[in-house]
């Protein structure tokens, strides 16, 4: 009744303890590629994530909401000459949706697979750990391109962001994005271990993402804060990540405006990528496939 | 034979709980072997340390002729695990995921063949969400069997079940043993082990109680016989007998002819069971819960 598929010829020399020395890719029976697997699981993170449609209406429509409210109530004030808090918020706003879909989306959403018993059936299979991270960037690279771009639509279209119109800006964007992308992500999958249980991973998660967001000059204008908040929020990603997004999306003129009076790129560079090596070297040492205390 | 599991000395403390105390265990290839005993006996965490999820903390393993510990991708390409609980709750349907885990493996099975097995096939495009407990069980089968493993774990496969899902599932461990695969098996379920299991190792306490065939389980004595029959009085007498055609001839002369209500028992599995672990409880009760010089566990062979 339940018979091998046409690859499963290789089935015989799986049974002698020796096949496992065979080393990957050389003999028919091979494992499949980690890069495959990842694809793979990208592909299966992605159908799941579209289809939990609440969950993904609510990630993709809270930065846009946020959006409307602060662009109704502030409207066209100007906090520098031709810029509206409207505009500077919509750059902050984009900046915490890469934040929203890759730290959060991850921390939360790796946290109720660690306690739903996900990640223990996983861990049981051959599927290297390395291709379920490959998932997970696949997942988190996607939604937040899909958010970012509604974002920029949402704010051209009705808060007068305006799109860059270089090669360089466009580039700048990109590794500004890339950076920030794979910051949250490492942060994500090293956070997800903080909460004790799905139950309370969304109460452990969010109030970080958005304590950071007012620390960070995203709800407020940067130089409007007591210079000690401006210096907490200066060790964490979302400032530089903000303060990047709005030297791309705001008028030149603006970088005089901001703190130091300069945008800051290569400290931008140096923190998300700090931040990255660090959330790295957090997730290999502190990633767990079991509940706490269950091992 | 070769031997799919060795165990010798097997420990796992928990603070000061000795939940694993010095097991040996022996699984041939292609046998069906069952671990029974009490909730907290210490099954799942034998079972797991064998998975490779756990650490054990003294004690030898070999699966497969591997260290669990230490054992890498090819060693979990040849073993399919099925896990106690698991509460998932995807928004993918079975199809997908049967065969998303299938390109998991070097040599899997077919997974629609592996979904039809476990009686799935009308629900191949079900999401995960939508299936009932016993669906979803049926599904964990599917995915711990779709790799095409040398060795199955099975802990607690059928909680849950209705008679008729069990039958079927029975069914699907047969083919599965017909295969060749070697299965570990945890069961409150005694009629479940003696419907499949080749032997049965009862566990209590993190030890081996006993290993055998569910029919030998208990040597001897446990499995003597009871003759009930009616006295012409209406009474039920029962007598123990290791020789019950004897003595149902005896009644036969006796009653010069049929014997009223006459019934030749033999001990259940969960009788013989049942008295093995009262036993094991009175034992460790009387000679006080503490350290108890360790005994030795004959493992029957």
């Amino acid at each position: 009744m339940i018979t091998p598929s046409a690859s499963a010829s290789a089935s015989g020399s799986a049974s002698t303890a020796s096949a496992a020395d065979v080393p990957a890719g050389a003999a028919p029976g091979a494992l499949p590629s980690t890069l495959g697997l990842g694809m793979s699981r990208s592909m299966l993170e992605l159908r799941a994530f579209f289809r939990e449609r609440d969950s993904m209406v609510f990630t993709f429509a809270f930065p846009v909401i946020m959006l409307f409210i602060f662009g109704s109530a502030f409207g066209s004030g100007e906090i520098a000459p031709g810029v509206t808090f409207t505009q500077y918020f919509a750059a902050g706003m984009i900046a915490s949706g890469v934040v929203l879909s890759s730290f959060q989306s991850l921390a939360i959403g790796i946290a109720i697979e660690r306690d739903d018993g996900t990640l223990k059936r996983l861990r049981g299979t051959p599927m290297p750990a390395a291709a379920y991270f490959l998932g997970k960037i696949g997942l988190v690279l996607i939604s937040s391109v899909v958010q970012t771009v509604i974002l920029l639509v949402v704010g051209t279209a009705l808060f007068g962001l305006d799109l860059p119109d270089t090669v360089d800006l466009w580039t700048r964007f990109a590794w500004i994005f890339l950076l920030g992308s794979t910051a949250g992500t490492v942060l994500g999958i090293a956070y997800s271990s903080v909460p004790r249980s799905a139950r309370s991973a969304g109460a452990v998660v969010s109030p970080v993402v958005i304590v950071l967001q007012f620390i960070s000059g995203i709800f407020f204008v940067l130089d409007q804060l007591p210079g000690w908040m401006v210096n907490l929020g200066s060790v964490f990603p979302l400032r530089w990540l903000a303060q990047g997004m709005r030297s791309v999306f705001l008028p030149a003129e603006f970088e005089q405006a901001e703190v130091g009076g300069s945008w800051m790129l290569g400290q931008t560079a140096a923190v998300l990528a700090g931040w990255s090596v660090i959330g790295l070297l957090l997730c290999l040492w502190t990633f767990r496939w079991a509940r706490r205390g269950d091992r | 034979m070769s031997t799919a599991i060795r165990v010798r000395g097997l420990v796992k403390t928990y603070l000061t709980v000795r939940a694993v105390d010095g097991i040996d265990l022996d699984v041939d290839e292609g046998e069906v072997f069952a671990l029974l005993g009490p909730n907290g006996a210490g099954k799942t965490t034998s079972v797991e340390i064998l998975e490779g999820y756990r650490r054990r903390d003294a004690g030898e393993v070999q699966v497969l002729g591997q260290d669990p510990q230490s054992a890498g991708r090819h060693w979990r390409s040849r073993i399919g695990i099925v896990l106690q609980t698991s509460n998932e709750n995807h928004q993918l349907t079975v199809a997908e995921l049967v065969h998303h885990v299938a390109g998991y493996y070097p040599a899997p099975r077919d997974p629609d063949a592996v979904i039809e097995s476990v009686g799935l096939t009308a629900k191949r495009t079900a999401r995960m969400s939508t299936l009932s407990g016993g669906q979803r069980r049926r599904l964990d089968v599917a995915l711990g069997i779709v790799g095409g493993p040398r060795l199955l774990f099975l802990d607690e496969p059928t909680t849950g079940f209705d008679p008729q899902a069990r039958r079927s599932f029975w069914d699907l461990i047969e083919t599965l043993r017909a295969d060749g695969t070697t299965i570990l098996l945890t069961t409150h379920y005694l009629d479940e082990a003696e419907h499949l299991a080749d032997r049965v190792a009862v566990v209590s306490a993190g030890r081996l109680l006993a290993v055998d065939t569910p029919e030998r389980l208990g040597g001897p004595q446990a499995q003597v016989p009871r003759v009930r029959w009616l006295e012409p009085d209406g009474t039920t007498r029962e007598e123990h007998t290791p020789t019950p055609t004897a003595v149902v001839a005896r009644l036969g002369e006796r009653f010069a002819g049929e014997i009223p209500g006459l019934e030749v028992l033999r001990p259940s599995l969960e009788e013989v069971y049942l008295s093995m672990i009262a036993t094991a409880d009175g034992d460790r009760a009387t000679s006080g819960r503490q350290h108890q010089p360790h005994a030795t566990v004959e493992v029957a062979r």
